[in-house]
Parts: structure tokens; sequence; C-alpha cells
């Protein structure tokens, strides 16, 4: 499933990035790749981005971007 | 001997330069502050270095300026050792950055910065065990309280008199190290500052930033390496950039798991800071309420320190014509520059101080990231994303420093509509028409209206312009850092430092426009400019008179308030235009082509062709607004709802 259809603070893993080139370099240098558990823990209103929780560190994600991302529930 | 500074983002690299080299780098809460480097000699105990500050980089793939300019620099000078600084609390991702590093095969001393914080969200690192693993030395640190930097430094120079090889960890993945050696092999005649691995892998991910030569020579390389690049992307089903940093981000992942253990968290106030601070409600209401004591902070500093300073300026200037004799063409140069003296110490330093300062809080407290994250979806329907933000509220105080700012955005598309938007935002100069013209003859309401069209108009043209003309944004992504307490020192630091950036750039200009505006004065050229402006004074229904201070404006933006009396020749403005022209002529000052300054800034931060784009556009703009305000006044009024 895509990233921002998953609830708020439920463990996931990121499986993989769809689409433009830039999101996925982007992700990788602040260190999300394929593999790292992560959560969302905040949403700003009006359709705003999500703030994703990625070991210790808070990355703010547009809807957009979220939309790429595609993870699984960790067990 | 040369050390470079390399690390990521907001892990304190400027806040060590500055702690070594003095205040000489711009430092900030906000990830990618400092976008260029910055090279000082530096004597730390007892010896003599050139220090690097380069831009923060998560990797060194080139995907924005920052990356480029480290990499650009990494492959064309020579550094002696490489100072890596790590972000502690962040340990995997930074791990990243310096696995990449070692490949370089340079002499490499890892600092761990921010040990206080890390210890704060319970972390320990064994330190020892690291150095053992990466086979290079790594101290802890805190940089921003000086703690650790003699050890660090003493390292650094034990390293560059006495340098052991340094070895690459390998990847894990056996096949891609094959071709990896494989290559190598075949890079040994090139001559590049480089580790023969290092380059291998680095050229295999993109290495047209790397390297520099005859089409020839780049094309026989691209005939070397291409194959290779085509081999992995088979084998591994993705492109060798994705296989390295894979590989990479593995690796760090292992060696976090071996020298971290997690403990305890000790606070968390952070979380409940941002449970208010980015509430979806309570939020918002606190950021106008920041914003709003922020301009009235300002404001009330400014106001109360400017009064007196300019009386005294009018002072000098009174008594100087006493001197020299009112008229004399010394006594006309004389007063022309005191007046531009004058107006860049009392009319511009009394505002732009207190708001660096303030502007400087927010920043290093960390405030301007969740700014960015609350405002992202208004930014986003004006085709930019949230870190457009910050550009825009700087532009309330200066537009420069507003254009400057666009620096953290990545790609030419985002900037270019960050610097185009954020220009028309009215700055503290034109506040001064704003107030000045509109609320002191028709009053505040209308200055407020004139606000939220300025407001409208701003948002509206990022929209057409993002809906036909420009690409869609790729969207918000922004690591949002923890709170950190600023310090004073490096608060009023921080402040100097810009307030010097404004002085250094902005004064001469002001100085030589106001010597050129008494002379101008003087030899009556101004008919001759009035003419030129003609066609756009009569379309928008002004006194031809008008011309010479929207002239005069592109100096600075608040000479088309000062000279307006003067170049209309009443006292009474009101005498002189109707309020519909007031209105008008402000629409028109507060969107028409940005002062010099900006547009020396815009020339600096895009280019000459963009800058040349953009004050063509404004003018469009300014033309279509003040025919649009017009249009609108003149509908009411013949209703007898206003005036």
């Amino acid at each position: 499933m895509k990233l921002i259809d998953v609830e708020d603070n439920t463990q996931v893993e990121i499986i993989g990035v769809e689409g433009g080139k830039g999101i996925a370099s982007k992700l990788r240098q602040l260190g999300l790749m394929p593999g790292d558990q992560i959560s969302i823990s905040r949403r700003a209103p009006f359709n705003g981005p999500i703030l994703v929780e990625a070991s210790g560190r808070s990355v703010a994600m547009g809807r957009g971007v979220a939309g790429k991302v595609e993870v699984i529930l960790c067990e | 001997m040369r050390v470079a500074l390399i690390g990521q983002p907001n892990c304190g690299k400027s806040t060590l330069f500055n702690q070594v080299a003095g205040y000489k780098a711009d430092t900030g809460n906000f990830p990618g502050t400092t976008v260029t480097f910055t090279e000082s000699s530096v004597r730390v105990i007892g010896e003599t270095i050139d220090l690097v500050d380069l831009p923060g980089t998560y990797s060194l793939t080139a995907s924005n300026l920052a990356e480029k300019e480290v990499i650009r620099y990494l492959s064309s000078h020579h550094v002696d050792v490489i100072l890596n600084l790590v972000d502690a609390s962040h340990l995997v991702q930074g791990l990243g950055l310096t696995l990449e590093l070692l490949e370089l095969g340079k002499p490499l001393v890892v600092g761990l910065n921010m040990m206080d914080e890390a210890a704060r969200l319970g972390i320990t690192i064994d330190g020892p065990h690291l150095q053992q693993i990466l086979g290079v030395p790594v101290i802890p640190l805190i940089a921003s309280r000086g703690r650790g930097i003699k050890p660090l430094f003493t390292t650094v120079l034990d390293l560059s008199r006495n340098c052991t090889e340094l070895k690459r960890i390998p990847y894990k993945n056996q096949q891609v190290e094959e071709i990896i050696q494989e290559l190598s092999t075949k890079l040994q005649d090139l001559d590049v500052e480089w580790n023969r691995e290092a380059l291998a892998i680095r050229l295999l991910e993109d290495g047209s930033e790397l390297l520099t030569g005859s089409d020839s020579q780049q094309l026989e390389l691209e005939k070397k390496v291409g194959p290779y690049i085509q081999k992995i992307t088979e084998q591994q089903g993705k492109t060798p950039i994705w296989v390295f940093s894979k590989e990479r981000h593995a690796l760090a992942k292992n060696l976090t798991g071996q020298v971290l253990t997690r403990g305890e968290e000790r606070i968390t106030w952070q979380t409940r800071a941002d449970d208010i601070l980015l509430h979806p409600f309570w939020g918002y209401v606190i950021l106008l309420g920041i914003l709003w004591a922020f301009f009235q902070v300002v404001y009330l500093a400014g106001s109360t320190i400017e009064g007196p300073l300019i009386s005294v300026f009018d002072e000098l200037i009174v008594n100087l014509n006493g001197i020299n004799g009112k008229g004399s063409f010394v006594s006309d140069i004389l007063r022309g520059g005191l007046q531009g003296i004058s107006g860049g110490v009392a009319i511009v330093l009394p505002y732009l101080l207190p708001f660096l300062l303030g502007m400087g809080f927010l920043e290093d407290i960390g405030y301007l990231p969740r700014l960015a994250f609350m405002m992202d979806s208004l930014m986003q329907r004006m085709g930019l994303h949230g870190k457009a933000i910050v550009p825009f509220i700087l532009g309330y105080g200066c537009n420069v420093p507003a254009v400057m700012a666009t620096r953290t955005m990545e790609g030419r598309r985002d900037r270019f509509l960050a610097a185009t938007l954020s220009i028309m935002v009215p700055c503290a100069a034109r506040i001064s028409v704003i107030f000045g013209l509109i609320a002191f003859y028709l009053g505040s309401k209308i200055a407020l209206l004139i606000y939220i069209f300025n407001i409208l108009v701003i948002a509206l043209t990022g929209r057409i312009l993002s809906w036909r003309i420009l690409k869609e944004s790729p969207g918000l992504i922004l690591e949002i850092p923890p709170y950190r307490i600023p310090t004073l020192r490096s608060l009023l630091n921080k402040t100097w430092f810009r307030a010097k950036e404004f002085v250094i750039d902005a004064w001469p200009l002001l100085i030589g426009g106001s010597i050129f505006l008494e002379l101008a004065n003087r030899f009556n050229i101004a008919d001759f400019l009035n003419l030129l402006t003609r066609p756009f004074t009569w379309l928008l229904g002004l006194p031809s008179a008008v011309g010479v201070p929207l002239i005069f404006g592109v100096l600075r933006k608040e000479l088309s308030m000062i000279m307006l009396r003067q170049a209309l020749n009443v006292t009474d403005i009101s005498q002189a235009l109707s309020p519909e022209q007031m209105i008008t002529f402000t629409i028109f000052v507060v969107f028409y082509i940005p002062c010099l300054a900006t547009l020396a800034a815009l020339k600096k931060e895009l280019d000459t062709k963009l800058m040349l784009i953009i004050a063509g556009f404004s003018v469009v703009i300014a033309m279509a607004t003040a025919l649009i305000g017009r249009s609108i006044v003149i509908l009411f009024t013949s209703n007898g709802v206003l005036f």
C-alpha cells in the first residue's frame, strides 16, 4: 500500500518509491531507503504534508510524495 | 595544510567552523543554510591550517546545488585531511556519508557531534569500537559549547603528519564488488586526486560533475564506464546509484547496530512542544501570534530608534548648508552623500537589526522548518511547497535576504518561481509608501486592503505561472530538526554577519544614488525622465511628475515616497493626487521592478537572463494590477461605497 493510506503511529516498512527520480533520490539522501521502518506521527490540516518518523529523525513529506512511497505493514 | 569540513545538513559544521575561525559562516537550524564554501586560515594548537567549511550534503551524489559544490571542491582541490562531522543523534544517516568519504581513501577524521543531544535521546555510542571498525579516528564533540574541539584538531594534525593507508569497507554484494574492482584497474591512467576504487564508484553513479577535460577524453571515459553501468543495472535490476546507496545504507545500519545502544529518552518536551506548535488549530493561532508579535517588536524597536536618529542627520544636513552656502555644487554632493548615509543608518538599520535578530532566533530554535510544514498546503496552491514560506516571510523585511533564502530550494524551477513571487512581497521600504501615502491620507483600512490585494495577486500569479508555464513542483521533503536553544553569542554573531552583508552590498548604492539624485535635481533632468515614463504614467492616469519618483524608486523603494512631495511641488499630497491616483500609484510601486540591491541578489542567485525576465515581468504585473486596482476604485467611487 501507499504511505499516505497508512494510519498514524503504525510502523511500516518502505519497499519502494515509484515515479520521479527526484523524489527517490531526495528520500535516499535523507536516509529513507527500502527496508527502513517508518511511521506517520502527524498530519498538517487542509490536505497538508505528513510528518514521518524514521529512526529518530522527523521528515515532513507532501501528500504527493507520500502517495508515491510504497510500504508494507510491519509485524 | 588544508582541512575540509564535511557533514550532513544541520549537523553543526558551521558551528564548529565558527568556533575555531571566528564568525565567518552563516549558521541556522534549517537544513541547507550554507550553500557555498567558506575558507579561512585558522591557528589551532600552534599550527596554521586552512579550514574549509563545505555546504551540508547528505551524500556525494550531485542532486542539488550544495552537493554539486562539495563534489566539485573535492575533485578540484587538494585536501590534506577530511574532517567529517556526524550528528550522533542521527548515526545511521550520518554514517552513510562517512562510508562514502571513506571510499575516497583520503585521511579522514570523524567528529561525533551533538553528543549532548544524543544523550538526551538516551543514545550511547561506543566510540572506540566505531573507530576500530572504520579504521579512522572518531572523536566525540559538542561543537556548540566548544567541547572536544582541541582533541579533534590534535588528531587532525597527527593524521596529516603520519597518514596511514585507508581501506574502504567492501560492499556485501560480491557481484557489485567485482565490477568495481574491474573498472578501477582500467582507470589507472586518469589524472584525478582520488583513490581509483572511489573514482570507479563515483563514475558508475554519475560522473558528470567530476571530470573536466576535453570532449574526446570524456567520450573515451564514457566508453569505458558505460558497459559496466549497464552490467550492474542488468544484474541488480536497478541503476548503480541505487545499488550503491543501498549497500552503503545496509552497512551503515549494520555498523550502527554494533556501536549504538538506545536507552530511555530523557525528556519528551520536544514532542510536547510539537503537540502544541504543530496542532491543526492552535498551531496556526500560535503561528499568527508569533508573526504578529515579531512584526510588532520590529516596528516598535525600529520606530523608536528611527526618529531621534533622523533628526540628528537632518540637523547635520541643515548645518552643512550653513557652512557651504546653499546651492553650491559641493554642498549638493555632500548633502546627497549625507542623505544616503542617513537613509542607511536611520531608516534601514533600525528595522533591519531587530528583524535579523528575531529571524535568527526563530531560525536557531528550529521554528522555520515547522512553519514550512504548516504552510505547505497553502504554498502548494501557488505551485510551490512549504519551504518557500521562508523567503516570503523574509520578504516583508527586505527582498534581498528573501532572494538569498531561495537557495534552500531544489531545482531551478522552484528557485525561479519562489524568487519571482517573493520579490512581490512589500518590503519594509515599500511599507513606508503604503503607510506614508495610503494609511496617512486614506486610512489604515485601505492600507490593509492593499496588503490583502497584494497577497491575492501573489497567489494568483503563482498559480498561473505554475499552471501553464512551469512544470509541477515535486513536493515537500524536508527534515524537521529538533528544537535547539539558541546561544546569545551565535545570535548576535549571525545578526552582525548578515547586517554586514547589507552594509557592504547596499550602502555604496544608497550613497551613490542619493548623490546622483541631488545632481539630477540641480541639472534639471527631471523633465526628460518624466517624458520617458509618460507612456506608463499616462496609462495609469497619473500626473507626469510622478515619473522621477518612480524611476528613483528602483534605487531605493522608499525614495518613491520621499521624493513624491518634492516632485509634485506640494506639501500636502492630497492637493495633487486624488484617492484613486494614490491607490494606483501605490499598487504600481508595490509591484514594479525590484530595487537595485534585490536585482543584484537575483543576478547572483539565478543569472542575468532570469533577473531581466523577472524585472520585465514585474513591470507587466505592476501595470496590470495598478489598472485593475484603478478600475475597482472607480467602480466603488461611482457607487458611493468609497470616499
